[in-house]
């Protein structure tokens, strides 16, 4: 490896040896791509003319007020509904590179493994996606449009059946399949290089949001809010604001039912360091050291470990880390959706819900701030969840 | 540092034998099936035993290895139950060596110096971690060796030979050949010839190779030892085989493949 791969004393490269000449390969090819102009070039095309970048950063018009401004940075109107469309085509570039001819990947509700196949059909790549049987069951949809675009979806029945077991077992796959094989993983995590290759793929949603900022305002944001699972999106949006020390940066953990009760997914708040998919990080386990089932009502934070930049960030206090409840997302949730007429994926909503806290309280002191939310995807996809959870219809015939 | 593989591998070299190993999953289905069928390995002349503290996300390890894990977490299987387990068969198993294999995250989960202490005490001779690849190594190999656990690292084909090199710097007591790529299991065959890789480690210098990976039958483990390596290591089959048909199967099984170490 030519770089250590650390973040402090997080991420490393915790993976079977004989996965190690697969990810020097990898960060050989990154690097090499990274520096050639021909790269680049056909990377920012596809972002601007296939995925519709730069996206916006669009002011609140209704919610905050004259002295707290919201801005929403609006990965939600990238083409396949969220940020991941960056990161993939990306790693589907570098794939082609290297000349691997198929793609694999994890997903937990799906978001990952759609994007993952618009890829892959986009370049000719074969693609196929590991997903928790539990998952796949109560993500139908989501099985289809991967098999719309020509993906292969591939039920995982061990362990508990969730995104971990995903993530195992694309893991597995790859330790048989590196020579012809890519694996793309969806976020931050995972053995080096992935955590950094993610993030500079994920760089361009901070680096767009404080040139438009800066553009608009005059000014950098007293913070950047972004919610954290694996915490893709929010290195994303912070990356660029690191070195802009007045510039609060915020992760918003899944708090699930309650950050006192098991069901969250709060990883850096609840879980301790440890080693899971590769790296060094915070993860939720028992006091043996084996790994807890997370919990979010939004699939895509549930899972049970986290960046190590993530930790890193915290361990230095560069970053805070914060909680919101299904509760408080899907009250934001509808916030969004009724004051603003747009409707954020449920992940994106547990930013939001910290990000109205922080305004309430600046209006309640009376002071000025500007916050930048990452609205990072688009709520299309919960709508089935969002109907069964909130059913107006049924809670309107009670009240009468 | 002076192992109880050394005087194994040393005997066995007397006797013109290659050495055997075999797998089993602590706690699968019980503790006190493991004890059982460890000392039933014994009585079957394998050489050498690898053990499995079950983890709940093992990476490296294919269908069979990852369901006797399971099992063995459902039944309750503890870190401390394992040690225990195998501190009463280095009771009365003074000779035979005693490997640990499992991951990271459960040797930090208590401390990895008292993860370390605690294999010491329970006479446990080697500590592999599948998800410590040589690159992250040192950091474990010192605390480890400090209290007499040899760290055995893993060499693949595809390990180019400056890592070859480092593996032979930290390896101890045996240095653990994956006979294919990827994970454990014997759905998938073993490669036959390994010859190559065994020329290079030994012109690194490393510790005796034993191989492992997909070896059920007794033509496994001779192509094996043709190869080049001192030993071989049957895993999911010994657990298969324990799980399907309980002890006096697993025990058949290992004799069986320990007879193919026989000089022909």
């Amino acid at each position: 490896m030519k770089l250590d791969g650390r973040f402090g004393r997080f991420g490393g490269v915790f993976a079977p040896e004989i996965l190690v000449p697969a990810l020097e390969q990898l960060e050989d090819a990154f690097l090499e791509a990274r520096d050639d102009p021909a790269f680049q070039d056909e990377l920012n095309t596809l972002l601007t003319k296939y995925a519709g970048r730069p996206t916006p950063l669009t002011l609140c018009r209704n919610l905050g007020s004259e002295k707290v401004r919201i801005y929403l940075k609006r990965e939600d109107l990238l083409h396949g509904g969220a940020h991941k469309t960056n990161q993939v085509l990306a790693q589907g570039l570098l794939a082609k590179r290297m000349g691997k001819t198929r793609l694999i990947a994890e997903t937990g509700a799906g978001q990952h493994g759609v994007a993952t196949a618009m890829a892959g059909a986009l370049l000719g790549l074969k693609t196929q996606v590991y997903m928790g049987a539990k998952d796949a069951a109560r993500q139908e949809i989501n099985v289809f449009r991967m098999r719309l675009m020509g993906a292969e979806v591939i039920p995982v029945e061990a362990g508990s059946k969730t995104l971990k077991d995903a993530v195992n077992e694309a893991l597995r796959d790859w330790t048989a399949s590196f020579a012809d094989t890519h694996y793309l993983i969806g976020t931050v995590t995972g053995p080096h290089p992935f955590p950094l290759i993610v993030r500079e793929f994920q760089r361009i949603i901070g680096a767009e949001a404080r040139a438009q900022c800066l553009e608009e305002t005059g000014r950098l944001p007293d913070a950047v809010v972004a919610c954290v699972g694996g915490g893709s999106n929010a290195m994303g949006a912070f990356a660029d604001f690191v070195e802009d020390e007045g510039v609060k940066l915020i992760g918003v953990e899944p708090a699930g039912h309650g950050m006192d009760t098991p069901e969250h997914g709060a990883t850096l708040q609840k879980g301790r360091e440890g080693i899971l998919h590769g790296a060094r990080t915070f993860v939720l386990q028992d006091s043996d050291g084996q790994i807890e089932e997370s919990w979010s009502v939004s699939a895509g934070l549930d899972y049970p470990a986290v960046g190590p930049e993530h930790a890193h960030l915290r361990d230095i206090g560069r970053a805070d880390y914060v909680g919101a409840t299904d509760d408080e997302a899907l009250a934001a949730f509808q916030t969004l959706s009724r004051r603003e007429g747009i409707i954020p994926a449920f992940e994106s909503a547990h930013a939001l819900a910290h990000a109205l806290k922080m305004a309430k309280q600046a209006e309640a002191e009376g002071r000025e701030m500007t916050i930048v939310v990452n609205l990072s995807g688009r709520g299309d996809k919960d709508m089935a969840q969002a109907v069964q959870i909130l059913d107006f219809s049924a809670r309107a015939e009670a009240a009468e | 540092m002076n192992t109880r593989y050394d005087s194994m591998f040393a005997r066995l070299k007397d006797k013109g034998e290659g050495a055997f190993g075999a797998f089993l999953m602590l706690g699968d289905p019980d503790m006190e099936t493991s004890l059982k069928a460890l000392e039933a390995l014994v009585e079957a002349g394998v050489d050498f035993l690898e053990v499995g503290i079950p983890f709940s996300d093992p990476i490296a390890d294919g269908p069979t290895i990852q369901a006797a894990a399971m099992r063995a977490l459902k039944a309750g299987a503890t870190q401390a139950k394992c040690f225990d387990v195998l501190e009463r068969f280095r009771a009365n198993n003074p000779d035979t060596p005693v490997g640990v294999l499992t991951y990271a995250n459960l040797a930090l989960a208590h401390g990895y110096d008292q993860f370390c202490d605690s294999l010491a005490k329970a006479g446990v001779d080697s500590l592999l971690l599948a998800d410590v690849p040589s690159i992250e190594a040192e950091a474990f190999a010192e605390p480890a060796a400090k209290v007499g656990v040899a760290p055995v690292l893993i060499a693949a084909g595809n390990t180019p030979d400056a890592t070859l090199k480092r593996i032979a710097g930290i390896s101890r007591g045996y240095t653990y050949c994956v006979a294919r790529e990827g994970v454990t299991g014997a759905e998938t065959a073993m490669r036959t010839d390994h010859s190559a890789l065994m020329d290079r480690l030994k012109q690194a210098g490393s510790a005796p190779p034993v191989l492992g990976f997909g070896i059920s039958k007794p033509e496994h483990v001779q192509s094996a030892l043709q190869s080049g390596a001192a030993g071989a290591i049957s895993g999911s089959a010994i657990v298969s085989a324990l799980a399907a048909e309980g002890i006096q199967a697993a025990a058949k099984l290992a004799h069986a493949l320990k007879r193919a170490t026989l000089p022909q």
